[in-house]
């Protein structure tokens, strides 16, 4: 809402400060100030000056000079290329040294000729053919002869261009301000000055012609349109409407275009009341009803397009077809013209909802729709109405016919509201004064029946205690109420299990070197493919967002590997040596129904690049697991999708729940992502990890008798894995085996083609004494045995 | 016998010059002079010459001369020792400046750097971290927050269907309905979370980003508490001095409502480029919570107040960090991310 402040003052008396000291008021008091503009700043110097002569140039075809009478003591000369200057004409003269929007104008010489000023364009007013009807596009702005009698006068006073426009973000839930009379309202109990409202009074044709003679208003969806009043004017003299309405009109941001259609914006403006006027003559049936349209119906809008309306959409229509889109837009079939002259005023009331609706079906926001889907009050219809009159018999554009007809199903009876002082301040933490709310509140508009408010109609938003609190308090400052701390019941401040388990993963990754990343959680189906993703992968199946942005935003993810990877090949790009990242991702696995919530469990996803090989990332899940207190975490060798198919493992939990899988990223999918370098990446289950894990910690006592160390060498087939053999002496070596592990693997000539030699270190103790050598020496055997029953291996010899 | 004296004097001087001498192995000079060939076992040897008295008069000094060289050998091969010691530590001095071995610590995305900052300081004022789900009910979403179908105030947050009851959550609000719904007062909770809008990405936009939430109800919370708790949430983010202003807002689900700026930290409030001269900015939105969202939980808004706030993770993120565009947060450029 752009408020024109010479217009905010005809309704309350905002004189005597500041621009800034009006907007930084009016935000604190709860009507936000986005910026103002003071309007004629940049025309300094420019007065009204009546052409005395007109002479040719000596040495120009082009130019001529003009004497001119500026006001001043002597007449100006002044040199001009325009072509529509004569002696007599009375035009706009920048007075050296002037200041216009587009520089300054200082005395100069032209050929040889002196030039004392410059005649002013209405674009070099920063004007257009709407502000300045009839005037000269490409030539000097003609006065007419009627400002003869301004000559030497400022010619911002004369054309109205001084002003200052304020620009208001108005909340939704106060359409009463977007109006000059809701916010001079706002204006007059933030700075304590009276609120001089006006009754429009009209005066009537009084010749005997009724409104009935014209027209029939059916209201046939009342539950849409709460009220629908109108009126009609007849003998319409279509022409432009007077410089002061031009300049209000064009302070608030509003094209001027005729008399009428500028009064049914003014209206608007002063009154927040959308307002439209149909031609009369197009009317059919002599008749107004407010209906839903009819499905498929069409309707073309004032703009010229066209519309195919479907059931719900409320529409007026004369006895044939619509003829608006209610609230939204006039049709072009009824639309005002230079022949118009019988006019019917339209100001009605429509249900919000319903506006926001049809608008919206139509792809449509005009000034009219946005204003009454935010729900407007059914009271302003008939005073709106009102105004618009007094203005056609002011503005002399017609003769209004007696007699108002005003449908007025919705009527409501005054809403009202306990007022309760102690409530209040307890409610606020403050100690206001009964006087002070109920001054406040009368200021405001509210009324009083004892201890009850009466609310007025406009203050819809108005309901209950807290919101007289707000009421009071954004007059009264919002900063004037004091810091408390809560007094209340204690509660406890700490992070849950779970959450104390993500931060502990995100510690134990930052300290392994590991960076986070966040990516979208929004990706496109064609990233499955780019990952290699097979056809009926359930991954595949993904929350769909309906209106996304793009396709490339157009699902939820059920992986974060394709972000992950993107991320990786733009590290790449940037020519980042290397990188080591994980990201905590949400995915979102959706279940049958389409209404339901999907699940949206944590997949923690790693990946790296540069100086790292698979036992990197083996080497990070295994201290994740440690971190995490996960024991007995196997692996094994897996064929995910988007894995080297050699180098890609899944591991599982004790009781064999799939924790996670991760490998080397298969070079066609690393290719897809334009590198041909060596991609590692983990997907980790964080649910699936906060399940396995043993969080408890209790002491194991140290052990008080010695071990005994023995070494094992193997030669076997290269394709044997090592986590196999392990596996085997881990379940002969019983009890008295308190760990094996591989420390070496060897592969050379000496030992065949596809042969390798593994050593293993096992280590033995018994808790309850030391171990003979006759001890160790049954468990070895045992271990040996094993292995060459199910391995068929051997000692090395 | 004088002359077997002033012998044994002569050999106890040789000796200690000899052992002292660089290159002579003190061992070596122990054969020579107290060896069975040695000087003076020989004199030892000559004694057979002498008189009963004067044979004890030499023997007590010959063993003197003995323990003095045995002594002075000792010395020797103790300063032999160390003297190698400190040669060798000499040879193995090592250039300090040379760079240390590097171990590689990962780094914390800026927003959950800021965001468990964040939650650390209301973990502090006893508020726990509630969760709730990104995919959400409209119903969880507007309607339970006062917004129902049709309400102008859905323009304001461009928002993301699934389906028509399913959208993606434009606020972290919804979580407090949930919190409400399942918890009876007291409740003190924050909820930081991803939210959604339908804003095309630019420097200051994106169809993805993070609030965190506040919401306290129990009897007697007053708008001056919401204050309280602010004031410290500010001086805790932005610094000791950091003083709030509220002013009058509309969001529907709190009344009273505002938005909330803090005194600019660069300047301290006299007007810079960060603040655009203002000497504020503008930081999150807050309010009583709306008695018809209390009473839609089932919680009875005669009894219980409550209040509840709300901010972007990336503004206050870009603020402290001096990061001016947003998209740099979700490039996750190596050269970005290492600087926090």
């Amino acid at each position: 809402m752009i408020l024109s402040l010479e217009w905010l003052n005809e309704f309350t008396d905002i004189t005597g400060m500041g621009p800034k000291e009006f907007c930084d008021r009016m935000t604190d008091t709860g009507s936000k100030v986005e910026n103002y503009r003071v309007l004629g700043e940049n025309i300094i110097n420019v007065k009204v000056g009546k052409i005395l002569s007109v002479e040719k140039h000596e040495n120009s075809d082009r130019l001529q000079i003009c004497m001119t009478d500026a006001g001043g003591e002597k007449p100006l000369q002044i040199v001009t290329a325009a072509t529509n200057v004569f002696p007599g004409a009375v035009v706009p003269v920048a007075v050296a040294d002037a200041r216009l929007p587009g520089g300054e104008i200082k005395k100069s010489k032209l050929r040889g000729v002196l030039s004392e000023g410059m005649f002013c364009s209405i674009a070099e007013l920063e004007l257009t053919t709407h502000d300045m009807p009839g005037a000269a596009e490409d030539g000097i702005l003609i006065l007419g002869e009627e400002f003869g009698k301004f000559v030497g006068a400022d010619i911002r006073d004369v054309l109205k261009l001084s002003d200052t426009a304020v620009e208001f973000e108005i909340t939704p839930n106060r359409p009463d301000c977007l109006s000059v009379i809701g916010l001079a309202r706002e204006a007059s109990v933030s700075f304590g000055r009276p609120l001089k409202l006006h009754t429009p009074s009209v005066r009537g044709s009084s010749d005997g012609d009724i409104i009935e003679n014209y027209l029939t208003v059916t209201d046939s969806a009342p539950g849409l349109c709460p009220r629908y009043t109108a009126r009609v004017v007849k003998d319409v003299k279509i022409a432009p409407s007077p410089l002061w309405m031009r300049a209000r009109l064009r302070a608030s941001g509003v094209r001027p275009i005729n008399n009428i259609v500028d009064i049914t914006n003014y209206v608007m403006l002063e009154y927040g009341q959308p307002m439209h006027a149909f031609d009369y003559k197009c009317l059919d049936g002599s008749s107004i009803t407010v209906r839903t349209a009819a499905e498929g119906e069409k309707f073309v809008s004032l703009d010229g397009k066209e519309h195919i309306l479907d059931g719900g959409t409320l529409v007026i229509a004369d006895a044939k077809k619509p003829v608006a889109l209610a609230g939204v837009m006039g049709g072009e079939n009824s639309e005002i013209t230079g022949s118009t002259s019988t006019v019917v005023f339209e100001s009605a009331n429509f249900l919000g909802a319903c506006v926001r609706i049809g608008a919206r079906k139509q792809g449509m926001r005009t000034e009219s729709s946005s204003r009454f889907e935010k729900g407007l009050d059914p009271e302003n219809t008939l005073p709106a109405i009102e105004r618009a009159c007094e203005l056609v018999e002011m503005l002399g554009a017609g003769t209004v016919v007696d007699g108002i007809t005003d449908v007025f199903p919705g009527r409501t009876a005054a809403r009202r509201t306990p007022l309760r002082p102690d409530v209040i301040n307890r409610f606020l933490g403050t100690s206001i004064d009964e006087a002070f709310m109920r001054r406040t509140l009368a200021e405001l508009g509210f009324g009083f029946d004892g201890g009850d408010v009466i609310i007025p109609s406009w203050r819809a938003d108005v309901e209950e205690m807290a919101d007289l609190a707000e009421e009071i308090i954004r007059i009264r400052g919002y900063n004037t109420i004091e810091s408390a701390a809560i007094c209340a019941s204690t509660t406890e401040g700490m992070r849950t299990p779970r959450q104390n388990f993500d931060l502990g993963i995100e510690q134990t990754l930052i300290g392994l070197g590991l960076s986070e990343i966040q990516t979208f959680s929004f990706i496109s189906p064609k990233y499955y493919d780019r990952i290699g993703l097979p056809a009926g992968d359930p991954r595949r199946r993904s929350v769909k967002i309906r209106n996304p942005l793009g396709e490339d935003t157009g699902i939820m993810r059920t992986t974060a590997l394709p972000s992950m990877l993107e991320v990786i090949a733009r590290n790449i790009n940037f020519s980042n040596e290397n990188a080591r990242l994980f990201e905590m991702a949400t995915v979102y696995i959706p279940g049958d129904d389409p209404d339901a919530l999907p699940e949206e469990p944590v997949s923690l996803t790693l990946g790296m690049y540069g100086g790292c090989t698979f036992y990197t990332v083996k080497g990070i899940v295994e201290a994740l697991l440690r971190s995490c207190g996960v024991r007995g975490a196997s692996f094994t060798a897996a064929a995910a999708p988007g894995f080297h198919p050699g180098r890609c493992a899944e591991f599982r939990s004790a009781k064999g729940e799939l924790l996670g899988t991760f490998g080397q990223i298969h070079p066609n999918v690393a290719a897809a992502y334009g590198t041909d370098q060596q991609i590692f990446a983990a997907e980790i289950s964080v649910p699936g990890l906060f399940a396995a894990s043993d969080r408890t910690i209790e002491y194991r006592p140290l052990p008080k008798y010695p071990a005994v160390t023995r070494d094992f060498s193997f030669v076997c087939d290269d394709g044997l894995e090592v986590g196999k053999i392990e596996d085997v002496m881990k379940k002969a070596g019983g009890d008295l085996l308190e760990d094996i592990k591989v420390f070496d693997v060897y592969r050379g000539l000496q030992l065949g083609a596809g042969r390798k030699s593994v050593s293993l270190r096992a280590v033995l103790r018994a808790a309850d004494r030391t171990l003979t050598q006759d001890d160790s020496d049954k468990v070895c055997a045992g271990m040996l045995d094993a292995l060459k029953k199910e391995l068929g291996l051997a000692l090395r010899g | 016998m004088n002359e077997l004296k002033k012998k044994l004097a002569e050999i106890q001087a040789q000796a200690e010059k000899k052992i002292n001498e660089d290159g002579i192995d003190p061992e070596k000079v122990r054969i020579e002079y107290l060896g069975k060939k040695g000087d003076l076992t020989a004199v030892l040897r000559s004694m057979g010459s002498l008189s009963p008295e004067e044979r004890p008069q030499i023997g007590q000094l010959a063993n003197k001369v003995r323990a003095a060289i045995e002594a002075a050998i000792e010395a020797r091969k103790q300063y032999l020792k160390t003297s190698q010691l400190e040669h060798r530590l000499m040879s193995e001095k090592l250039d300090v400046t040379m760079p240390g071995e590097r171990f590689e610590i990962g780094h914390r995305h800026p927003l959950t750097k800021i965001r468990r900052e964040l939650e650390d300081i209301f973990l502090g004022l006893g508020f726990s971290i509630a969760e709730g789900p990104e995919v959400e009910y409209d119903y969880y979403n507007f309607q339970a927050l006062n917004i129902p179908p049709n309400h102008p105030a859905r323009d304001t947050q461009d928002t993301f269907y699934i389906t028509d009851s399913v959208l993606l959550r434009s606020q972290t609000s919804p979580v407090q309905v949930r919190v409400m719904e399942k918890q009876k007062p007291p409740i003190r909770i924050i909820s930081p979370g991803r939210v959604y809008r339908a804003d095309d990405v630019d420097a200051t936009h994106s169809p993805l980003f993070h609030q965190l939430e506040g919401l306290v109800v129990d009897r007697g919370i007053t708008m001056g508490d919401l204050k309280g708790v602010l004031e410290l949430f500010a001086k805790n983010t932005f610094g000791e001095g950091t003083k709030i202003r509220f002013r009058p807002h509309h969001f529907p689900f709190t009344e009273p409502s505002a938005e909330v700026d803090v005194s600019c930290f660069a300047c301290g409030g006299k007007g810079c480029r960060l603040c655009k001269g203002e000497g504020w900015i503008e930081i999150l939105g807050a309010g009583m919570v709306h008695p018809k969202v209390l009473s839609g939980c089932g919680i009875d808004p005669n009894e219980y107040s409550g209040f509840a706030f709300g901010f972007g993770i990336e503004r206050i993120a870009m603020l402290k960090y001096h990061i001016d565009d947003m998209r740099l947060l979700y490039e996750n450029d190596m050269r970005f991310l290492s600087q926090f």
